[in-house]
């Protein structure tokens, strides 16, 4: 697995969300299979991100140990302990994109942006990842900036849709 | 009643390609036309030629139109639809025939093809089950469910021969029965839809062009091993699919056809949608089952079995989503009909997901026993830009890559073995000889390393350690030992990791050494790569004859390693050079070369 970053940015959940949350969680308990896993799909859907905070009230309410939580969110890779950039940024490293030289246009990405994988903005606007395919190979290499799709890119065309966001 | 329709690709690569705002385009030009009640507008699955995306097709004609832009909407509204004259600029050229070609049964990329699972992909509306009941959908869980016994449908499934199309292969109608045999009043079906080889989406396809064909294939499955209750396990990165199974979900729901006493024959089955969160280790048949359970995604030893143990502890089965797809055809139509199809052992169609460096890139589903050959030059359209093809990698991160000199093999699961591949899900990547071999094992060795749960050592620590050794060949580091020694690194984790992701994680690098150790040899003892793709052994030059002295590239470079004076040939410094290649492409002399 690849290596855990934590978060530097301090937690500034409201209210609501955390009665969401909790809302959410006595449903998630209810349920015939109870799963941390589920739980923190869902937490993630409230907070965009899971801070340590957010996994310690679903550890309490899940009655699972916070390492077990933990555990789940470091597991897979859509579970991010780092707020994402208002703009993320996302480069496809799938085979189909990666054979058409998406990997000269994901360090293009970094160097222009200058973050690494993984690596939002100090101001919280831009983020960067490398993602396996998003299922339109068909357009490889592709990224992806907020869900839109950019595809058939060299690296040339990277700053080009860079500043687009820059201007916005 | 329409007098023509409207198909609009709803595939993810087409929506990508903003299909849907063509298709509120439509809607919206055929109003201010009056149209509304004449046209019909439909959404669809994927046609499988993504590559000339976003396509369309406009019926009773039939006529095909590729990478059509919502300003072309207007003209097709105004001459095809009112004036009855085809949009000939729009039409698809196909390379073959050079010319335009009217209908997309016409293209050499379709004529080629037999479809079975994509029987109904991109020719309804998934999100209507009135026209999937209309493609005879729900007809085969009716018969099943109406005139056999249990026992009879998994003899039905076991006759035809069809065998998992997840990637093993293994006979479905055998794996039911294991499940069938258990005695026990809790049994799982579910559904792998994870689809994890990076650069596959068949799976995908499927769901988001035909959902209903998976719905009613697991409800069948549920009836044979006695079952009530069923899973589909999807990747996250699917939202359009994901939506689609919803919709779907919700429609047999109300039409009765999914859940309790289905059809009043007294059979209950119902249906649930897991999500993934991105662990290719998930697509494993146990791991999949621990992630449904909602821990971390790790394999379990087997046996004992997931048709004797396995979801919450009950007998369980898994099948892939094309597996399914090709159920409910099987019982309408026969075991006969399927097994007539294919090779000896390998009955059917697969479908491909053809990427990479092919002209048409897109969804495929060929006749087992095609030869590669065909599927490459015939249905793909050859290798673009006149480069020359040098492999094709199937099988994903635990495949292989196949050689131009088995081109002519008959693609069934047991030659691809024999070639050094596998079927795997279906994912297949053409490489041309601007691909390096030894950098394509790096790339899926770095993809498992990232992947690996590190449950076992084998694979925790086996494939960081040939990640290692094809780091020190890509940069020139590497003796002709260290291929000796990575060599039995690799029949070691194959022989001791626990799960399938292990077992099969030394495949790329096995089967690159096997048909392409000159590559591997030039890298390590002329510290040279032939494809000029790996950073540390390429240089960048200058040619004198070309270079006019324009400073450009220079300008450009970060590090300031070219120099020169204008107007004579400039020069770059291989050991400032970082090799970033920004010089080459600011050139417009094409003067500087990579060796
Ligand atoms: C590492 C690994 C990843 C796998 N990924 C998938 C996958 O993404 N989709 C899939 O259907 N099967 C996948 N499989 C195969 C499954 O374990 C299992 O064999 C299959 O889903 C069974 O269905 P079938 O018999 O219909 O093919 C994977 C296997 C391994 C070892
Ligand atoms: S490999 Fe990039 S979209 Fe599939």
């Amino acid at each position: 697995m690849s290596k855990i970053k934590l978060t530097t940015v301090t937690f500034k959940g409201t209210a609501e969300q955390e009665k969401q949350l909790r809302a959410m969680l006595n449903e998630e308990k209810s349920g015939a299979h109870p799963s941390v896993m589920a739980a923190l799909q869902k937490a993630q859907a409230i907070y965009s991100y899971l801070p340590i905070e957010v996994q310690t009230i679903i550890a309490e309410e899940m009655g699972v140990s916070l390492e077990e939580v933990f555990g789940v969110a470091t597991f897979y890779s859509q579970f991010t302990l780092n707020p994402k950039g208002e703009y993320a940024f996302a480069v496809c490293l799938g085979t189909a994109c990666y054979v058409k030289g998406s990997g000269e246009v994901f360090d293009k990405l970094c160097s222009t942006l200058g973050l690494g994988d993984g690596e939002t903005s100090a101001d919280g606007k831009y983020s960067v990842s490398a993602t396996r395919c998003v299922g339109c190979c068909g357009l490889a290499p592709v990224m992806t900036v907020n869900g839109d799709v950019y595809g058939k890119l060299t690296a040339k065309d990277v700053p080009d849709i860079v500043a687009k966001y820059k201007q916005a | 009643m329409f007098r023509s329709s409207i198909l609009i690709c709803g595939g993810t690569g087409c929506t990508s390609n903003h299909s849907q705002e063509i298709r509120e385009e439509f809607i919206k030009e055929l109003k201010e036309k009056n149209l509304e009640n004449d046209v019909a507008v439909i959404g669809t699955g994927c046609f499988g030629l993504c590559a000339v995306g976003p396509v369309i097709i406009v019926y009773p004609e039939g006529a095909f139109y590729s990478g059509v832009t919502t300003a072309d909407v207007k003209e097709i509204v105004e001459e095809h639809l009112i004036k009855g004259r085809l949009v000939e600029r729009l039409l698809y050229v196909d390379k073959h025939a050079n010319s335009h070609v009217k209908a997309l049964s016409d293209t050499n990329f379709y004529k080629k093809q037999t479809r079975v699972a994509l029987k109904n992909c991109g020719v309804i509306d998934p999100e209507n089950i009135d026209e999937y009941i209309g493609c005879d959908g729900y007809q085969a869980l009716i018969k099943v469910l109406t005139e056999m016994k249990p026992q009879e449908v998994i003899d039905v499934i076991k006759a035809s021969g069809l065998r998992g199309r997840g990637g093993a292969g293994f006979p479905t109608g055998m794996k039911w029965q294991f499940a069938a045999n258990q005695v026990n009043d809790t049994k799982y079906v579910c559904c792998n839809a994870d689809e994890g080889d990076p650069g596959a989406f068949m799976d995908r396809s499927v769901l988001e062009g035909d959902p209903h064909a998976v719905l009613e294939a697991m409800a069948i499955a549920g009836y044979a091993i006695g079952s009530h209750q069923g899973y589909i396990y999807v990747r996250a990165e699917y939202p359009i699919a994901v939506q689609r199974l919803n919709v779907a979900l919700k429609q047999a729901k109300e039409y009765g056809l999914l859940g309790k006493n289905i059809l009043g024959t007294g059979f209950d089955f119902d249906l649930e949608i897991k999500l993934g969160s991105g662990a290719f280790v998930c697509g494993e048949e146990t791991a999949l089952m621990t992630s449904v359970e909602g821990h971390r995604g790790e394999p379990r030893p087997r046996p004992p079995f997931p048709a004797v143990k396995g979801l919450f502890g009950k007998p369980t089965i898994l099948n892939n989503v094309e597996t399914y797809a090709n159920i409910c055809q099987i019982i309408l139509k026969g075991a006969d009909w399927f097994s007539s199809m294919g090779t000896e052992k390998s009955k059917g169609t697969k479908v491909f997901a053809l990427g990479g460096k092919i002209t048409n890139t897109g969804l495929v589903e060929i006749p087992m026993g095609t030869t590669l050959r065909q599927v490459i030059e015939d249905i793909g359209g050859g290798v673009p830009n006149g480069k020359k093809f040098k492999a094709a990698q199937t099988g994903g991160p635990s495949g292989g890559c196949i050689p131009a000199v088995n081109f002519d093999v008959p693609i069934d699961y047991d030659n691809l073995i024999s070639i050094g591949s596998m079927m795997g899900s279906g994912g297949m990547i053409v490489m041309d000889e601007d691909n390096c071999m030894v950098d394509i094992a790096k790339f899926f060795l770095e993809f498992t390393v990232d992947e690996s749960c590190g449950k076992c050592t084998p694979c925790r620590i086996g494939t960081r350690r040939l990640l290692e050794y094809l780091d020190k060949i890509t940069t020139g580091k590497a003796t002709m030992q260290d291929l000796d020694d990575m060599e039995q690194l690799c029949y070691y984790i194959k022989a001791n990791a626990l799960c399938g992701l292990g077992q099969t994680a030394p495949n790329p690098v096995l089967s690159t050494l096997r048909y392409f150790r000159d590559e591997y040899e030039a890298h390590i003892k002329e510290h040279r790569c032939p494809a000029h793709v790996c950073k540390g052994l390429i240089q960048y030059k200058i040619d004198p004859e070309k270079c006019k002295g324009c400073s450009a590239c220079s300008r450009k470079c970060p590090v300031g390693a070219i120099t020169g004076e204008i107007k004579s040939p400039f020069t770059i410094d291989p050991m400032k050079c970082v090799k970033c290649g920004q010089c080459m492409a600011t050139c417009k002399f094409g003067a500087i070369v990579k060796e």
